[in-house]
Formats: structure tokens, C-alpha cells, sequence
């Protein structure tokens, strides 16, 4: 493992990516998802730190790092949730936090589900997709709780359903609008092993029709199964990137629980 | 623009669902107003004040605050699971959440003076036959009013560990310019006198109501950001 990222060279100009379905989507050099130096501070405290690096279409960056890493702020930056305090953050050519067009074109996976416990699970659904602006809602909706293998929960309000189950509806939420650019910050919390081989599924299937990835989580077996790059982030900055290919997990995941321990 | 009101709609409808299925800020808010009514009867000293002088006055007491309930309510459903997060991701424009939020607490205050007003009618004695639907208009003035500021404030009190604390003490002061009016307006109707005698406080009440609902739609996204 190496690969400190230099400064204004996107990490992940490879050659490998594949050509977009989404030409828009991309800037000129390719990127789907691209930071330039990006920074977030909250107070004195830098959360985000001089951040540069981009993701291609069909590409899956998994990022991870030990808990206050900075990686749900970058996440955050990158759904245009929050505002970076220096450098800039991209989706295609437009500079987050954006507007709606490129709104339309991101899926938000979060920590939290998003979902309103007293609405179904059909009705979060759809509430999303009519959101989005998705013509057909109805039959979008029973193909997003479908591909999460939870239609026969779709009628059951949220406050009854389980962690994983709540996960899995929160994941169909997020995907109902077939995204172009996924951000999914820890997805496979309280999956059971159907929910999680879904939700593998779903993000590789997206991926192979063009959509980018970026994946925050701390599982480095499911991370490294589902990523075309990882990265580990720590104190805000990234410390260390590579192609996911040319990785010995046994190496990475040593290296990645010694900056964990190290950070405790 | 029409993308705008469709998507306040989108939002109204999903909040007044909510509240439909757990009716808790409803049930609270008309609580508060019955229990307001009767301990403001029982206060009443009918040989010293006339219910045509008192009425309006505790009309509009109740009114602006158990209005409020519902309003702390209105941003609080987006906190357990940061539903909020989940409106601020999609591509729909900011003031289509301020709009539908504020839309959605607007039904919710007007169901509570549905009940209300007659129950004030009924206590104090007021023949409300002539005078039901000026003053069903008043209160929806008055309702718009106080729904834009209160939906504004409480965007701005959810995030912060004093919300319930915060909501009134920034609210209120916004509150007394719609209030006024709104009182001084069903005062004239409940004495007796024509519409046209309140004419000036419905054009003030108008005034506010405009200002309000602009400004606060466009101050919404500012209390957003982080």
C-alpha cells in the first residue's frame, strides 16, 4: 500500500474507466466525482483537509478510516449538504453544492435512514421518488423494494421494522431515481447476509451501468468486494489510495486496524 | 414556479400524513386550547369585563399558542431519522420546503380554531351567526400570518438543545403585529359593527401577511446552512 495523493493529480485517472452513459456527468478530465483541495473546518478543527481526488464513471471508491476521519463530512460535502470551507468539490462540471440538476442525478445512502417512521415503507418510497421528479413513482418504487428483496414489508410503517429492515427500505430510498453518482456512508449497517448480498447487488449492478461510487465504511472484506479503489482517510486527510485490483487485503486490512489502534 | 407549489405539496401532504397517523401534535395543541377556554372562563369576572371585550382577546391568546405547538412539531418529525438531510438531497428548491411546511401547519391551526371558535362562542355567550364567516377569514389571515413566522422559527430553533425554549421567545415578537390586527378586527365584528369598521385592520393584517410569507420563504434557506 502507497500512493499518497499529490496534490492536484486526480488519483484515479487510470485508464480503466469505462465510458459513461452520462457524458454530462463528466468534467474534462473524467471524473464523475472529483475534490480539488478540498477542505471543511469546523471552528479550528479541520474535519476535511486538503482533499484531492476523483472517481469515473463504473468506478467504486471505498474510503475508509477510523471513526472522526472526516469521511461522513466528505460525504456531507459531496451530497451537497454542507459547504467546503476551502477548494471546491465537483459532480461532472458543476461545482457542489450545486442545484437541482445535479441533485437529481446523486443517491444519498446515510448514517441515519432518512425515513419517517409513521409513513409505510411504500410511502417513503415513493415520497422519494415523486421528489426526484421519477414520472412513473408507482412501478419505480416497486422495482426499488423489490431489488432490496422487501416488498412483502411494504405496507408496514417503518416504526415497526427492524434496524436491517429499515436499512433496506432506506436504501431503496435512495436508489429509486437511478442515480448516477451513489454516496453511501456505512450501507451495510444491521443488514442480515440477504439484505447485504442486495445491496452488493444493487451498488455493483449501478456501477456496471455507469454510475460512480463512493462508499464510506469500516467492514474492509464487504468495502475492498465492492470497490474498483480504496482509500483510508485519517484526521481529514487521505493517506493512502489504490486501485482495489492490486491490493493484498491481508496488508491493507493490518494497516488499516494499526491506524485504527493507533487513533484510539 | 409551478415546480415549487407541486413540490410544497409533495411535502404538505407527506407532513399532514404524519400528523393524520399520530395526531399527537393536534391532539396536544386542541388540549391546550379547550383547557385555555375554560380556565380564562372561570377567571372571567363578567361583572367587571363584558365577553364582547374579553372574547377576542382570549380567542387570540389561544390561537398563537397552541398554534405553536404544532409549529415546533412541524421540523421536529424530520429529526429522529434526519428526514430533513433527506428533502435538502433532492433536487427540490428550498422555499418548496418552506412552502409546504408552512402550508401543512396552516391546515393544522385552522383545524384548531375550527374548534376553538366555536368553543369561545359557545362559553362567553356570542351569537356568531352574522359574523361566522368574516371572522372564519380574520383568522385565516391571521393564521397565514402567524404560520410563515412560526415555520420560519422553528427551521431555525430544531437543531439548536433549547428548540421548545427558543421557538416562543423568537416567535412571539413577530407574533404582535399579526395579533393586533387579528384582535382589534374581531373585536369590531363581535361588538356589532359592520365589516367595513375593520376594513383598516384586514388591509393591516394583508400587509403583514404579504411581508411575512415573502420574507420568510426567502430567509428560509439561509438557516440552512452549516
Amino acid at each position: 500500500m502507497s500512493g499518497h495523493i499529490s496534490s492536484n493529480v486526480s488519483p484515479f485517472c487510470t485508464g480503466r474507466a469505462r465510458v459513461s452513459p452520462f457524458p454530462l456527468m463528466q468534467n474534462e478530465s473524467g471524473a464523475v466525482v472529483s475534490t480539488e483541495k478540498l477542505g471543511r473546518a469546523f471552528g479550528r478543527r479541520k474535519a476535511v483537509d486538503d482533499v484531492t481526488l476523483g472517481v469515473n464513471a463504473g468506478e467504486s471508491l471505498a474510503l475508509f478510516g477510523p471513526n472522526g476521519a472526516g469521511k461522513t463530512t466528505l460525504l456531507r460535502i459531496l451530497a451537497g449538504l454542507l459547504k467546503p470551507t476551502s477548494g471546491f468539490a465537483r459532480i461532472g462540471d458543476v461545482r457542489l453544492p450545486g442545484g437541482p440538476a445535479v441533485r437529481r442525478r446523486v443517491g444519498v445512502i446515510s448514517h441515519h435512514t432518512l425515513l419517517y417512521e409513521a409513513l409505510t415503507a411504500r410511502e417513503n418510497v415513493e415520497f422519494a421518488a415523486q421528489l426526484y421528479g421519477v414520472r412513473d413513482f408507482r412501478g419505480a418504487t416497486e422495482r426499488a423494494l423489490g431489488r432490496m428483496r422487501i416488498l412483502d414489508r411494504a405496507e408496514t410503517p417503518v416504526r415497526m421494522l427492524s434496524r436491517g429492515l429499515r436499512q433496506r427500505v432506506s436504501v431503496a430510498r435512495a436508489t429509486v431515481h437511478n442515480p448516477e453518482v451513489i454516496l453511501a456512508d456505512e450501507p451495510f449497517t444491521g443488514l442480515d447476509m440477504l439484505g447485504a448480498a442486495a445491496l452488493s447487488d444493487l451498488l455493483n449492478g449501478l456501477r456496471s451501468e455507469g454510475a460512480a461510487v463512493v462508499l464510506v465504511t469500516h467492514n474492509v472484506d464487504e468495502g475492498l468486494a465492492l470497490a474498483t479503489h480504496a482509500a483510508i482517510m485519517d484526521r481529514g486527510r487521505i493517506v493512502a489510495i489504490e486501485a482495489a485490483s492490486g491490493i493484498d487485503r491481508t496488508v491493507f486490512a493490518d494497516r488499516y486496524r494499526q491506524l485504527v489502534s493507533n487513533n484510539e | 414556479m409551478s415546480e415549487v407549489f407541486r413540490d410544497a405539496w409533495l411535502i404538505a401532504r407527506k407532513d399532514l400524513a404524519i400528523e393524520f397517523r399520530t395526531r399527537s401534535a393536534f391532539l396536544s395543541a386542541l388540549v391546550f386550547a379547550l383547557l385555555g377556554i375554560v380556565i380564562f372562563y372561570f377567571a372571567w369576572d363578567s361583572s367587571a369585563v363584558s365577553a364582547i371585550d374579553l372574547a377576542p382577546g382570549v380567542l387570540w391568546v389561544i390561537f398563537t399558542f397552541s398554534g405553536m405547538l404544532g409549529m415546533h412539531r412541524s421540523f421536529g418529525v424530520e429529526q429522529p431519522d434526519r428526514g430533513i438531510d433527506g428533502l435538502l438531497a433532492s433536487p427540490i428548491a428550498r422555499e418548496s420546503i418552506f412552502l409546504g411546511k408552512a402550508l401543512a401547519n396552516l391546515v393544522f391551526v385552522v383545524a384548531v380554531q375550527t374548534v376553538a371558535i366555536p368553543s369561545v362562542a359557545l362559553f362567553y355567550g356570542l351569537p356568531l351567526g352574522d359574523i361566522a364567516l368574516p371572522l372564519a377569514g380574520i383568522a385565516l389571515l391571521a393564521a397565514i400570518g402567524l404560520v410563515s413566522v412560526g415555520t420560519l422559527f422553528s427551521a431555525m430553533a430544531v437543531n439548536t438543545r433549547l428548540a421548545e425554549l427558543l421557538l416562543p421567545m423568537l416567535s412571539l415578537p413577530f407574533f404582535v403585529p399579526i395579533v393586533i390586527p387579528a384582535a382589534q378586527a374581531t373585536a369590531k365584528l363581535m361588538s356589532g359593527r359592520p365589516v367595513g369598521d375593520a376594513a383598516p385592520w384586514l388591509k393591516l393584517l394583508l400587509a403583514f401577511d404579504l411581508v411575512f410569507v415573502v420574507a420568510c420563504a426567502l430567509a428560509y434557506p439561509f438557516t440552512l446552512e452549516e
